[in-house]
């Protein structure tokens, strides 16, 4: 398996360092929640992601009090920082899902050691994505209408709506990720009830880890059940971004009525959900000293992803100004011209830049093993994926079919205070993952050692 | 004070090839109330122990069904029955905008009975099991193969079981109170 991957892949970085064992695997990983000390560096970063989670409080309490009107939402453009926030963070989350579930089937093994943290990222994103939405609606304490609950006032949902199927597609989402996550996480949780000296800690993680106790019966129907659940999520985290994309796509709306909206916008959820993992792993295996584990071979894969969908991301923004000449419809025709000269032009220069000039030097094979350049680039495609987000939004929003309702938004210090709230809530469940799960999965990683083979 | 009931014999191996082949022998000497325990998933070790029915896939099937079911009937009841409401002229029981939630619902109703339904057959979550009181078995979630032969086998004997786990060379064997 793993010749036929490096031939594939060309890569001859290995996916574990040579010369590890069962037992120093275990013991890497798990010290690190056991009996590593909790470094400054740790509570200065927790810190100051609290801090910012704080202001994310504050900005939605404001919010409560005040409603909606203290954001730069208006008419024509309603939907504003809310939802680009949304579809970014959502976006985000799909790279743990295609690492955890898709590379799983297709057997890629050097998946193993990147899925554990992957899979929380994906958590964590979903988590911030679902509050925009909710604090969006206007009255948010009574988002629950959005679900179908037998009610005294005899009304249901529209089930013709996509923003309904959104609601389903993203709770569906949350739930499964959860699980998955959950699940892979047991036999792990089992480890460092075994190896933990401290009675709380024992007490706690064996209360998670439900008595697991490796028998040969459980690993066979927990393989399948695993393995079942990769295949749901399979088309399940295809389908998310799919029906995020509905919500635009269905609308008539020029510049969001096309059928290019789904695999595009599926395209750039992996694009941006790889630049997070690659803008999370490339710290955490140089703080934590995990290059064994998270090798060369790692990176290039996640830079190579990154190009790929890049160039899917490309093609839709060609087909999207091709069919808006070709259509002859000419609105659309003005949706492209007010993108490359209306008012938010720069945006979509830096777009242009951000996510199809730069990430071309990726097609240097030198770089993608540099960690500092790929952070970096990482943090451009980040940037980019946000300003798609925008540009989708806002600039399809403030200039519609009649001119006398053209308009302009303008973020408020609200919208920025949520917006990097939520970078801070998710940088801070990060900081606790880290912390007191296993990062990487030790389970997974046993099998990839040589002497994990049984021989004949 | 009465000697506590023995739970099993137990004994340790080093590499996933020794518990296999071990697992195999004790199967193929007899003993049919027997599990091997190990850190990770290893191929053909549940075969090697005589297990075979696995409802797992049984079970998902059954709730990725009751979910398309229940989304397809609810939206079906709701838009066309309970509260019809004539949007743009589309018909009541639109189907092709029902299909989102549909699939929404299959995988969601078949993730939670693949998970609950695998934990539920290994009878999990279990805190306590008499495994765990024997004291080298904290490796078994670390680098050690444990097989372990119940005394509920018939075959079990305390010296004929010692005498034949001796033999498959392990590396200790330990009695399991109950």
């Amino acid at each position: 398996m793993d010749d036929r991957n490096e031939q594939l892949t060309g890569s001859k970085a290995p996916v574990i360092k040579p010369g590890h064992t069962f037992a120093t695997v275990t013991d890497k990983i798990s010290s690190i929640v056991l009996t590593r000390p909790t470094s400054n560096g740790w509570f200065l970063g927790f810190g100051i992601a609290f801090l910012l989670t704080m202001m994310l409080l504050y900005a939605m309490g404001y919010l409560f009090v005040r409603g909606v009107g203290i954001w730069g939402i208006t008419i024509p453009i309603g939907w504003g920082f809310a939802i680009v926030n949304f579809v970014w963070w959502i976006g985000i989350g799909h790279a743990g899902t295609l690492i955890s579930a898709i590379l799983l089937l297709l057997r890629q093994s050097w998946r193993n050691s990147i899925n554990r943290f992957a899979e929380a990222m994906t958590l964590f994103a979903v988590a911030c994505a679902g509050i925009f939405p909710l604090i969006h609606v206007g009255r948010p304490w009574l988002a629950y209408w959005l679900f179908p609950y037998p009610n005294s006032m005899g009304v249901w949902p529209q089930f013709r709506s996509p923003l309904v199927w959104d609601v389903f597609a993203v709770s569906t989402y949350a739930t499964i990720s959860a699980l998955f996550w959950f699940i892979g996480l047991v036999p792990d949780l089992a480890t460092l009830r075994d190896r933990s000296t401290n009675r709380v800690a024992q007490m706690i993680y064996g209360i998670l880890a439900m008595g697991w106790r490796g028998s040969a019966r459980h690993w066979h129907r927990y393989e399948t059940a695993y393995l079942l659940l990769a295949g749901l999520a399979t088309p399940l985290v295809l389908s998310v971004h799919t029906v995020v994309s509905f919500d635009f796509a269905i609308g008539i709306i020029s510049g969001w009525h096309t059928t290019i909206f789904p695999p595009y916008f599926v395209a750039g959820a992996i694009y941006s959900g790889f630049a997070m993992v690659l803008m999370l792993a490339i710290p955490i295996r140089k703080v934590y000293g995990l290059e064994d584990f998270i090798t060369e071979r790692h990176l290039q894969n996640s830079a190579k992803v990154m190009l790929a969908t890049g160039l899917i991301v490309a093609y839709g923004y060609v087909i999207e100004a091709f069919m808006g000449w070709y259509s002859g419809n000419r609105y659309d025709a003005f949706t492209l011209w007010n993108r490359l000269h209306g008012p938010y032009k720069w945006d979509y220069f830096a777009l242009l830049i951000c996510n199809i000039v730069i990430p071309q030097v990726l097609w240097i094979r030198k770089l993608r093993t540099k960690p500092l350049a790929l952070f970096l680039i990482s943090g451009v495609v980040l940037v980019g994926m946000w300003l798609e987000r925008f540009i989708i939004v806002v600039v399809s929003l403030h200039r519609d079919f009649l001119t006398s309702s053209w308009g302009m938004y303008y973020p408020t210090r609200w919208d920025w205070m949520t917006y990097i709230g939520t970078i801070g809530m998710f940088l801070a469940a990060m900081f606790l993952f880290v912390r007191i799960l296993p990062m990487i999965s030790i389970f997974e990683m046993r099998t990839l050692l040589p002497e994990a083979e049984v021989k004949e | 004070m009465k000697p506590t009931p023995l739970y099993g014999m137990m004994a340790e191996f080093d590499t996933p090839t020794d518990l296999v082949s071990a697992a195999e022998r004790a199967h193929q000497a007899g003993y049919k109330k027997i599990d091997a325990y190990s850190p990770f998933p290893i191929e053909g070790l549940a075969e090697a122990i005589g297990f075979q029915k696995n409802r797992v896939p049984l079970v998902t099937l059954i709730g990725g069904i009751g979910g398309g079911l229940t989304g397809y009937l609810m939206q079906y009841w709701i838009s066309a029955s309970s509260y019809p409401v004539n949007v743009g002229g589309k018909p009541y029981h639109s189907w092709p905008a029902f299909i989102p939630v549909t699939f929404e619902l299959t995988i969601l109703f078949a993730g939670i009975s693949a998970v609950l339904g695998m934990l539920a057959l290994n009878g999990l979550p279990m805190p306590y099991h008499p495994v765990f009181n024997v004291s080298r078995f904290a490796f078994a979630s670390k680098d050690r193969f444990f097989l372990i032969v119940f005394s509920s086998d018939p075959q079990y004997n305390s010296k004929a079981t010692r005498d034949f786990l001796e033999r498959l060379n392990p590396r200790s064997i330990s009695e399991v109170p109950s």
